[in-house]
């Protein structure tokens, strides 16, 4: 259950930048790559726990997973690594090499418009 | 309105790791980060360690547990300079958790940091803790499907250490199916097969330590 440090420190920036601009978030995107093993179901879980009483409460989380690359040392090819079958779709070479995983970002919040009162 | 930030979410845990990396090199501390699920034998592995090495590498241990200082224990009772770290619940460590840890070891005193991580597949992989390599221990018992289905922790693998291989022949345990699962994930890491209550293939596993501290 890494997700609740996740969701800390995401809350943590969250407000941070909700204090500086004096509005309420709404919509958070972040990203992780497939070797954070993180899990959208504990991750949701542990977002909901840390926001709670904070103005963050019920705001929408968006969890994106970015596939991880591998190169075939074969052909050259740039593909997306299954774990299920593991090799080139292209040689069928099972030799290659992973890219760098995606790192966990968070990549934009979303707040309300200081005008839209009630709004959505 | 929105706000385009593309912050690394662990960037806190990310520069202590660093701070760890600087005290590292500043001290000539070769540091290893130890990952595996509890019971794979890693104090054992340690305490045996130490105690082959005793003359040739000056050992101190930082030891993660959710609760209680028995691993601490068990290598002060083997010889070496022990730091407790219990977590109350976190399932892994941080760097700024080693950062204390490192504080209260004699750290002039010592050539090499083992961090014994709390036992745990998953999340302790998602936390640099500034280490300058990583072992990852799977034992026997375990069975042989780990690799494939922790594919990360596999992946950031230096060494991977395969313990209690004195069992082999006791139980199900397809060896050569750890070992293609792992050339998938990870073909830069050392594999060693072990057994740290037997001694059996301790010596590999200390030729690579001594060699990778002679290249520091």
């Amino acid at each position: 259950m890494h997700e609740t440090a996740v969701a800390q420190s995401v809350l943590d920036t969250i407000l941070e930048q909700a204090d500086k601009l004096s509005a309420r978030p709404v919509r958070a995107v972040i990203s992780c790559g497939q070797f954070n093993a993180l899990n959208d179901e504990a991750m949701r879980f542990a977002f909901e726990a840390a926001t709670e009483g904070t103005v963050c409460d019920a705001m929408q989380l968006v969890i994106k997973h970015i596939p991880l690359r591998a190169k075939c040392d074969h052909c050259d090819r740039l593909f997306e690594f299954d774990i299920y079958t593991p090799a080139c779709p292209e040689c069928k070479s099972e030799h290659f090499n992973f890219q760098a995983d995606a790192p966990l970002l968070l990549e934009e919040i979303e707040f309300e418009n200081p005008n839209d009162k009630g709004g959505l | 309105m929105k706000v385009n930030l593309n912050t690394r979410i662990l960037s806190k845990n990310e520069q202590a790791a660093e701070q760890n990396r600087v005290f590292l090199a500043d001290h000539k501390l070769a540091c290893l980060n130890l990952i595996s699920s509890p019971g794979s034998g890693k104090t054992t592995l340690l305490a045996r360690t130490i105690t082959d090495l005793k003359d040739k590498l000056r050992i101190g241990v930082i030891e993660g547990d959710i609760k209680t200082d028995y691993d601490a224990q068990r290598i002060r009772a083997a010889g070496a300079a022990a730091i407790q770290i219990e977590t109350e619940g976190a399932c892994h460590l941080s760097a700024p958790q080693v950062n204390w840890a490192l504080n209260n070891l004699p750290v002039n005193d010592l050539d090499l940091v083992f961090i014994e991580n709390v036992g745990n597949l998953v999340c302790p992989s998602a936390f640099d803790l500034g280490e300058s390599g990583r072992v990852v221990v799977l034992s026997i018992p375990e069975g042989d499907d780990k690799p494939a289905k922790y594919p990360g922790t596999f992946a950031n693998a230096d060494v991977i250490l395969i313990n209690k291989i004195d069992l082999i022949s006791y139980l199900k345990f397809d060896l050569q199916r750890v070992l293609s699962d792992i050339a998938v994930l990870n073909s830069k890491a050392i594999i060693v097969q072990i057994s740290a209550a037997t001694g059996q293939g301790m010596q590999s596993w200390y030729d690579w330590l001594m060699a990778r501290l002679a290249s520091r």
